[in-house]
């Protein structure tokens, strides 16, 4: 496992991930709370690969069924937060 | 001798501008390799050759914008015979290079001497400068040498190129072929429409099985399922599978799936999934996330753009419940899949919550009637509820 990542650097990442999937997304301006594909027009191969992106980064498995947590910022950072705790 | 032609990479492309030669004269070029990049209303397109051989001549000059089905290169296809051809149609083509060497059984281990180049000292020292490759060039000097003109026209090339097309104009020429397509259809094609709703309740809970026992790099989209089920559908219902040319069906042996795939930036691109029926779930699943991918990097392949045999549209996502699809000419059906809604549905006479989506079917009346387009909707349903045999 790597050193732990500070919230700053997660969320950064984050964001990353999601200018590669949405290049012409505006990130710096994304409402933590609301979900992703409300605001930068995601459908259901942009949520998986953002999904399977999140696995490779992260080192973390996520199921199908945990895929509602990770539909905003806040959320990710919750669930990415817990994973490494 | 087989001539390379620009190619129809859509309906109602009438032209496109030669990019780059991904190959140079005298190299071997296998069927379905990248010959040419070529610039088209929609994208960048990596155009593939049909032939194998060795590539005698490239006629067409990067940056240079011409007509479909112009001869842009002559390829001498394999155990072909090794004279050169007359110059075909080009306008003041230049002389040809010294022929390949001949052809014999192990020619492809044989060095050619057609890679020696003819240039002037003073062109090779430009060439050098501008980093241009004076390999890629058509000379125009004596024998087909390269000279200082011709490095200035192929810089000038270069820098046009090097210039990218601005997102708003691409996507005000996207729009433009788009409409020209959309109305050839609407204008040509005697449009007749379908729709039955599916019980999607066995393929969504099979899909969540399947879905948890695979890692999250191969789990599959129910979208996936969907094209699988019309491609085998259209195994029983082939005529739906078919082009429309010279006033007459002409059915396809192979089931290639266009996939209608909206870009971030505006537009659309309907791409094939080849030989859909064939492959897996998985492998299908893998191909369409390589052509969503790369249809938004934009950097499609000639194949897919142009061979799609029938077209899937699935509006879902953005909420549709029902689409009623304008067929893509020369094709003479689209599917149209709208969102997974639970509805009150009668299933052993007790009414129940089920998941369901409305399947349409726009399809062409010169070809097929509505009882044949009935039986095909009847086959998708079938298919779905046995997702486990898909």
């Amino acid at each position: 496992m790597n050193t732990p990542l500070s919230k700053d650097d997660t969320r950064r990442q984050v964001l990353r991930i999601l200018g590669e999937i949405a290049p012409e997304a505006d990130t710096t301006s994304l409402r933590p709370d609301v979900s992703f594909r409300d605001q930068l027009d995601l459908d259901s191969m942009d949520f998986l690969n953002f999904v399977v992106a999140l696995h490779k980064e992260f080192h973390i498995e996520i199921p199908e069924s945990d895929y509602p947590k990770y539909m905003t910022l806040n959320g990710c950072l919750t669930q990415l937060s817990a994973a490494r705790s | 001798m087989a001539e390379f032609l620009m190619p129809t990479l859509g309906a109602d492309m009438t032209d496109g501008t030669l990019v780059q030669w991904k190959k140079k004269e005298g190299d071997r070029i296998a069927k379905g390799e990248t010959i040419a990049e070529v610039d088209t209303e929609k994208a960048a397109i990596d155009v593939e050759s049909h032939t194998t051989g060795i590539i005698e001549r490239l006629i067409t000059r990067p940056g240079d914008k011409v007509p479909v089905g112009t001869v842009m290169a002559i390829i001498r296809e394999e155990g072909g015979p090794t004279t050169s051809v007359a110059s075909p149609r080009a306008v003041a083509a230049p002389p040809s290079p010294p022929p390949p060497a001949p052809r014999t059984e192990s020619a492809a281990v044989a060095p050619s001497q057609a890679g020696r180049l003819r240039i002037s000292p003073a062109a090779k020292k430009l060439a050098a400068e501008r980093g241009i490759d004076a390999s890629t060039l058509q000379g125009t000097g004596p024998e087909g040498a390269i000279t200082l003109d011709d490095i200035d026209r192929a810089t000038t090339a270069t820098t046009d190129i090097a210039k990218p097309v601005g997102a708003a104009d691409r996507q005000a020429r996207m729009r433009q072929t788009i409409a020209a397509a959309m109305a050839r259809s609407k204008r040509e094609i005697p449009h007749y429409y379908l729709s039955t709703t599916i019980d999607m309740g066995r393929a969504i809970t099979w899909l969540k099985d399947s879905n948890e026992q695979r890692p999250v790099t191969e789990r599959l989209l129910y979208g996936v399922l969907l094209i699988k089920a019309v491609a085998l559908a259209l195994r029983r219902v082939p005529e739906l599978n078919a082009l429309w040319k010279d006033g007459e069906a002409h059915r396809s042996e192979r089931i290639h799936i266009g996939t209608a795939i909206s870009l971030r930036q505006g537009g659309l691109v309907a791409p094939a999934l080849h030989d859909a029926d064939r492959l897996s779930l998985s492998e299908l699943m893998q191909n369409f996330q390589d052509l969503v991918k790369r249809a938004r990097a934009g950097s499609l392949r000639s194949s897919e753009l142009s061979d799609p045999t029938i077209t899937v549209t699935s509006l879902g996502e953005q909420g549709v419940e029902t689409v009623f699809g304008v067929i893509y000419p020369p094709q003479v059906a689209l599917v149209g899949f709208g969102k997974v809604v639970e509805r009150p549905w009668v299933a052993d006479g007790l009414v129940v919550p089920r998941p369901v989506l409305m399947a349409s079917l726009s399809a062409d009346h010169r070809v097929t009637d509505g009882h044949r387009g009935g039986l095909f909707l009847a086959e998708i349903d079938r298919l779905l509820q046995e997702p486990q045999s898909l």
